[in-house]
């Protein structure tokens, strides 16, 4: 525990009052091959709450999650999360990558992959200890999958990884976190646990940073949108944002249907 | 109680070969686990093939500085370096074009291995050179190895087991989730490099026996083979380690006992009958298990009402 504490003291988070975002992006700009997927996005994320990140097809929402990640080279822009360079801060971050994006084949349990979420606090070289197996197995139970920490990744439902992968991000017990698309295709259970989770994430204060697709879902759940077409269209609270013209700015005509939602 | 084992009696030199590519075959079954997982394989075979110039400029530059006959160490080194050389080339080229990643290996092994050919028959050409044993480099070779250089070949194998028992964790990290590892700050490109650089100590250390064209098969068989056994990476590790151990024992005995038949190959195949078996008859993920598991589910099928 002492050097969990140590480690997480590297990171620096300014007191609450003090205004400082979370996450603040100045002019990020990213070119993939001969375009431009990403042009001169500003925004600074509210603290502690739920952001949705919408967009149509293409609009680079997954892109503007990895850039500021720093997963892709961006080529214009700086990233601060809690008013310091993303580098140093590293610690305050947790991420839920898309599931697509690895081999579930991989000779792992659902512990291992969770259990990955704590070696950042365990550091180089060292053992996985029985403390960070708990914490993993909590994770686990957070996500209803204590159950099934014994199984082969493969074996688990796409729903079941999904979870999985969450666990991970919380097992990271980071301040910021990341997901992309983490509510694509997964059943109505998952979907019901992972809302849940969110929520506890927005009470325990945390800010959650999360890519899109359904706008169905997003003013029941999100308190915050950043709207992206290949540029910032809008971002602010969900219900003055989610307006028929900014959905038309984003989608095109076709999204005109869409104004209910607002 | 040396009087009792298989191979007694065949004299002090062998014993040593005996242990030398037993510690070779486990250091590269374990190491190559990660190369299989991360899908590099490929990468280490265009390692192997371009240490050959490497060896060559090596031994040049050991006769232009009048080095006494052929010195291994310079000779390995020369290996290491442009074997790393090669993997450079193929990440620039992945990185800062849209090449994809196995036309970029095979431009580069092509490349390297044929300028290796190249210097090697100009190097024999040479009447003040002494290159015969340069050419054991290329399908390697036991029966000329003295002690020494099996003690060699043995600590090398083991400083790569200890690397990869240090970082297990972030080698595991690395080849399942690079996305992730990066986004939580880990030095991945820095991962990586220690990975290719357990490759080529693997690599370098086996050139002389299995030799640059087959120690890719030592280094990728034994993972896919300890794949069909398990769902756990740890007891991949130690299955990989077991068969490239025992095949590099019994491929050592074998062609120690018929001194016809060159080593490297003779390992190899061992490894190749231990994936073919692994293949059908391993329990967790075999043809054979997989076919019964199969059978059963049906019959069950006809069985319910």
């Amino acid at each position: 525990m002492a050097m969990l504490q140590r480690l997480r003291t590297r990171n620096f988070i300014p007191p609450a009052d003090a205004g400082v975002s979370p996450l603040s992006v100045t002019g990020l700009s990213v070119a993939y091959h001969r375009q431009l997927a990403l042009r001169d996005v500003s925004w600074a994320a509210p603290t502690g709450g739920l952001v949705a990140v919408v967009g149509p097809n293409g609009a680079g929402k997954s892109t503007f999650l990895k850039a500021v990640l720093g997963l892709v080279p961006a080529l214009a822009g700086t990233v601060e999360v809690y008013g310091r360079p993303l580098a140093q801060q590293r610690g305050l971050i947790g991420y839920v990558p898309q599931r697509e994006s690895v081999d579930w084949d991989f000779p792992v349990n659902a512990l291992d992959v969770v259990t990955m979420g704590r070696y950042g606090m365990i550091g180089w070289g060292r053992r996985i200890t029985g403390a960070h197996k708990r914490a993993g197995m909590e994770a686990l139970d957070r996500v209803g999958m204590a159950d099934y920490a014994r199984r082969q990744i493969g074996q688990l439902s796409g729903g079941q990884q999904q979870r999985v992968f969450l666990a991970r991000a919380l097992a990271q017990e980071a301040r910021l976190y990341f997901m992309d698309e983490p509510l694509a295709g997964v059943d109505a259970a998952t979907e019901q646990t992972i809302l849940a989770v969110l929520r506890e994430l927005e009470a325990e204060g945390r800010t959650v940073i999360c890519v899109h697709h359904d706008l169905q879902t997003v003013a029941a759940t999100f308190d915050h949108v950043l709207m992206l077409n290949r540029t910032l269209v809008a971002a602010g609270p969900v219900a003055s944002m989610l307006t028929d013209a900014n959905l038309r700015l984003a989608y095109g005509q076709r999204a005109s249907g869409l104004s209910l939602l607002s | 109680m040396m009087e009792a084992l298989p191979f007694a009696g065949m004299g002090h030199n062998t014993a040593m070969v005996l242990a030398g590519t037993t510690a070779l075959g486990i250091a590269a079954g374990t190491v190559g686990c990660f190369m299989v997982l991360r899908r590099r394989a490929l990468v280490s075979d265009a390692l192997s093939h371009a240490t050959l110039p490497g060896i060559v400029i090596a031994f040049l530059v050991g006769l232009a500085l009048g080095v006494e006959g052929r010195s291994l160490p310079l000779l390995l080194l020369g290996a290491a370096l442009s074997g790393a050389l090669a993997v450079a080339c193929i990440q620039a080229i992945t990185r800062w074009t849209r090449l994809p990643e196995d036309a970029a290996i095979g431009a580069v092994l092509s490349c390297f291995f044929g300028l290796g050919v190249v210097l090697l028959s100009v190097v024999q050409a040479l009447p003040a050179a002494n290159a015969a044993g340069l050419k054991g480099f290329i399908f390697g070779q036991t029966a000329a190895m003295r002690s020494g250089e099996a003690a060699t070949l043995a600590v090398l194998a083991l400083a790569a087991l200890a690397g990869v028992a240090l970082f297990f964790k972030e080698l595991r990290l690395l080849a399942f989730d690079e996305g992730f590892a990066r986004a939580a700050g880990w030095p991945t490109s820095r991962f990586d490099l220690g990975l290719m650089a357990l490759v080529t100590l693997v690599t370098v250390a086996g050139l002389q026996t299995v030799g640059l064209v087959l120690i890719i098969a030592l280094l990728i068989t034994p993972a896919a083979a300890a794949r069909f056994w398990t769902d756990r990476l740890g007891i991949m590790l130690l299955v990989a380690g077991l068969i490239g151990g025992l095949s590099g024992g019994i491929g050592a005995l074998l062609s120690a006992r018929f001194q016809n038949l060159p080593a490297g190959a003779i390992i190899v195949l061992v490894a190749s009958c231990f994936f073919m078996a692994s293949l059908f008859f391993a329990p967790a993920r075999g043809l054979l298990a997989r076919t019964l598991r199969r059978a059963r589910l049906r019959a069950s099928l006809g069985a319910a009402p």
